[in-house]
């Protein structure tokens, strides 16, 4: 079944087109792979589909349902995004978990904050301070964080480049298992071939804000 | 020394005025010389200042014999120049000159009708537009101060900000810390100026009070009247100017319209940062 689908989206500023035209189906419980040449449009594309920019020609369908008759706030917490930084919120790393369901008037569970962080690998971590965090961790706080929102829809930009190699390997591994475990559907952005082999089964290359290709992702990125 | 070789007192104000301006072009140079090129702002608002001050000393003389009623539409006039003066020094904000003339309208406006109401300022001319004047000015640079913290913390916190808003949370509450900062840091001058009051700093109204032979202590007071009214109305300026400004930066779908690269174009042009 389709859960999310891109009819014409498309952005252009001064007369550059970001994104160009771009009509794809994302499968609920699937995940899509996004790749391509620096500046390609990807991180441009991403951000139109939780509405944080707005798009200049056409529209998305979430459960066939024009986005745009959604409120950007509802829409935000059923389509979460991750980005290449964390960028927490002074406190703890409870008070950042909290943070989403506290915006829609909702009282986030202590066993679910403890589900979450036991999700994320971080048992016992709640009442930390975040500026005692590796940037390992930081990032899986800042995807608990996302979670904690039970979003519908997981956005991925680069969540993992800005780690060292272990770091890397780890968050990728929760990654893999919590997208399992939850049946999410996930977009991500990956600039690493052999992360897109092994957390998607479907891969779209973009170039110049164009969509390129769309398929499995053995035709499409080659480790 | 000037009073020795000047003898007319016209010519010894334009030494006075010229010794000043060769001190400023100094300093101006120092800057220059670190690349902070300050030459071309400072050179107009030199030529500005003595030009405005000059024609608003032979204005005022007519002036202040006229009507009490004269003191409303002179200082709506420096309220709306105040207004351009501090809107214009925040870029990338569409808008920001109507913020501030809003805020210091507000803040300074109410705080004169009050005042004069109550019969804190005397609403004789004399009285009412050098007080008024003062509050004006004060609010002017407490909403440039509160607009331009608030637009460079923004910037900078961008990332903070969109993690906020795909959290679905709303505009108002990603932009809190930055909105309380801005407030905050826009009146610790304010503070500064009561605190020192008298100590490092013994303003000319109350000097001139005492020359003109008031009693000692009420001229103290009034002073401290004074600068408590500058605070109170920059308060309220500061406050309603940064309210008003963050509705701006976002677009009516949620959106942080001040993101580098994505602002009103004049930001790239101008000084080097
Ligand atoms: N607001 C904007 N205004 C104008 N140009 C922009 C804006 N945002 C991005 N761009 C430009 O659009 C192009 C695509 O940027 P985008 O960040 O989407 O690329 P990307 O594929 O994510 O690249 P990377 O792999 O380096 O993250 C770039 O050339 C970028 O400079
Ligand atoms: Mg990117």
């Amino acid at each position: 079944m389709v859960i999310l689908e891109t009819v014409h989206l498309g952005r252009e500023v001064d007369t550059k087109k970001l994104v160009n035209d771009i009509s794809i189906q994302v499968e609920r419980g699937e995940t899509l792979s996004i790749v391509g040449p620096s500046g390609a449009g990807k991180s441009s594309f991403l951000r139109l589909l939780n509405r944080l920019d707005e798009p200049t020609t056409g529209t998305l369908l979430l459960n066939g349902t024009d986005y745009k008759t959604i409120s950007p706030r509802d829409l935000r917490r059923r389509i979460g995004m991750v980005l290449q930084a964390p960028y927490l919120f002074p406190g703890t790393v409870a008070d950042n978990l909290r943070f989403g369901p506290l915006q829609q008037g909702k009282e986030l569970e202590d066993t679910r904050l403890r589900h979450l962080l036991t999700q994320v690998g971080l048992d016992g971590y709640a009442d930390r301070d975040i500026s005692r965090l590796s940037g390992g961790e930081a990032q899986r706080v800042s995807l608990a964080r996302t979670l904690a929102n039970s979003p519908e829809v997981l956005l991925l930009d680069e969540p993992t480049s800005a780690l060292d190699r272990t770091a890397e390997g780890e968050v990728e591994k929760l990654l893999g298992e919590i997208i399992a475990a939850e049946g999410l559907t996930c977009l991500i952005i990956t600039h690493n071939p052999a992360q897109a082999l092994r957390l998607s089964k479907r891969s779209m290359l973009l170039e110049a804000g164009q969509l390129v290709k769309i398929g499995p992702v053995e035709e499409i990125v080659h480790a | 020394m000037l009073n020795e070789f000047f003898k007319d007192q016209l010519w010894l104000g334009v030494a006075q005025a010229a010794v000043t301006v060769v001190l400023a072009v100094a300093v101006t140079l120092v800057g220059r010389w670190w690349k902070i090129h300050l030459e071309k702002e400072v050179g107009i608002a030199l030529v500005r200042g003595i030009v405005q001050i000059v024609i608003v000393a032979l204005v005022l003389v007519v002036l202040l014999k006229g009507p009490e009623l004269v003191a409303v539409p002179v200082l709506i006039g420096m309220i709306i120049t105040a207004s351009v003066i501090a809107g214009r020094r925040v870029k990338g904000i569409a808008g920001s000159i109507w913020v501030s003339f809003y805020g210091i309208g507000f803040g300074a406006g109410l705080v004169i009708l009050l005042m004069v109401l109550v019969g804190v300022i005397d609403a004789a001319l004399t009285s009412v537009i050098p007080v008024g004047s003062m509050l004006i000015a004060n609010s002017m640079n407490t909403c440039a101060q509160a607009l331009e913290r608030f637009a460079s913390d923004l910037r900078s916190h961008t990332g903070q900000v969109e993690a906020g808003l795909a959290l679905g949370a709303a505009p108002d509450e990603c932009v809190k810390p930055y909105t309380q900062s801005a407030v905050h840091s826009s009146l610790i001058p304010r503070i500064d100026q009561l605190s020192s009051l008298g100590i490092v700093w013994i303003p000319g109204l109350m000097s001139g009070m005492l020359v003109a032979g008031a009693d000692p202590v009420y001229a103290a007071v009034y002073q401290f009247a004074v600068i408590t009214m500058m605070f109170a109305s920059s308060g309220l300026t500061s406050v309603v100017s940064v309210l008003l400004v963050q509705r701006r930066v976002f677009s009516p779908a949620q959106q942080l319209l001040l993101r580098p690269g994505n602002s009103v174009p004049s930001v790239k042009k101008g000084r080097a940062a």
